[in-house]
């Protein structure tokens, strides 16, 4: 690895990849960016950090420009690597809110977002079979996330009761197979 | 002020919320800020979740909107830093940690197990925002249109998105 980039070269490098990761898949985005363009990382460091992003609570996006940040300069580098990533959707949809409140009420207007809010409901189904693919291995797995979400979206339990229930349940399952699986 | 201070506590809450991506922490979203607080309503909610599939960064800068919608700019700034500040925290001293985790015998239990149930809270999200969003039989075709040609292309999802906007408006005027 090359030397550490200085705080201003790192809050830019997010800025940039906050400002052009358009239509998700931000993880594309940043690969791109920390490993093969800056070298900031090699590929295992990068796997290894965003395993460690997608397990914790929190964005990817953000969790990562953390993770890089701290990594590569400490505190302040991993505050300003995640602000660059976030100011420029933020900004953005900021805006966004000032202009619907003008004009969001015209028909035409309301048509959009309507289709748009369609066109969504198929973005997150196909991030969602996309997660369920990796994460679920086996009839426990679809049964555990099945219950969790009959739960939340049809009984209306409030997600804390149901990630804490579920999840209990659900790390006990795993945890107890493999204390049987793998004995030391 | 205690607008704001009301907004940093939802969005705070909902931060701890967001396992496995924004989209678990959507069914609190709605509850909170939707039937509790009355900030918004449910197809407003859905439009500002909706545009936020078109910016750029991290898929729940939308959360800015909602700050914006009900406080301006000062209630954008507070729910972005409260949905940013306490997962944040937590994932900064976790990585520190994770080598010392590694050996941990509970890791790849939890690892596991909350993954099933984020898929689990992120089906809950999705059928709650289509129950919102589909209401007529062209948005089923609409959502179901963008399903298949993401599954099945690498298209850029923001050109799809635009594209059901105009298919809206197309349904809108020869209705």
């Amino acid at each position: 690895m090359t030397r550490p980039p200085t705080l201003w070269r790192l809050f830019r490098v997010f800025l940039v990849m906050g400002a052009t990761s358009i239509g998700g898949g931000v993880v594309g985005y940043l690969r791109a960016g920390l490993v093969a363009r800056e070298r900031w990382l090699d590929d295992e460091a990068f796997v290894e950090l965003l395993s460690i992003s997608q397990t914790l609570p929190g964005l990817n996006a953000t969790n990562m420009a953390i993770l890089v940040g701290d990594r590569l300069r400490g505190a302040p580098g991993a505050a300003l690597a995640a602000l660059g990533m976030c100011l420029p959707g933020a900004s953005m949809m900021t805006a966004a809110a000032f202009i619907y409140g003008a004009g969001g009420d015209s028909p035409v207007a309301k048509a959009f977002l309507h289709g748009i809010a369609a066109g969504a409901v198929g973005l997150v189904t196909m991030v969602l079979v996309q997660l369920g693919a990796k994460t679920l291995r086996e009839l426990a797995d679809y049964i555990l996330a099945a219950a969790t979400a009959v739960l939340v979206a049809f009984l209306g339990v409030p997600v804390p009761y149901a990630l804490i229930g579920a999840g209990a349940v659900a790390i006990w399952w795993h945890g107890r197979r493999r204390n049987t699986a793998d004995p030391k | 002020m205690k607008q704001l201070l009301e907004i940093g506590g939802v969005f705070a809450y909902l931060s701890l919320l967001t396992v496995g991506g924004g989209m678990a922490a959507f069914p609190e979203l709605k509850e909170l800020t939707v039937n509790q607080h009355h900030w918004l309503t449910f197809p407003e909610l859905l439009h500002y979740y909706s545009l936020g599939q078109l910016a750029p960064g991290p898929n729940m800068m939308m959360v800015a909107s909602v700050g914006a919608h009900v406080a301006g700019l000062a209630g954008a700034a507070v729910a972005l830093v409260a949905f940013l500040l306490p997962t944040g925290v937590l994932t900064f001293a976790v990585g520190r940690l994770w080598n010392r985790l590694a050996n941990w015998p509970w890791r790849g239990a939890i690892q596991r197990g909350l993954g099933a149930v984020s898929v689990g809270l992120v089906l809950a999200g999705v059928i709650i925002m289509g129950h919102g969003a589909l209401t007529q039989v062209v948005y089923v075709a609409i959502a179901v249109g963008v399903f298949g040609l993401l599954m099945l292309t690498k298209i850029n999802p923001a050109w799809p998105i635009i594209a059901s906007g105009a298919v809206g408006i197309a349904v809108q005027l020869l209705g």
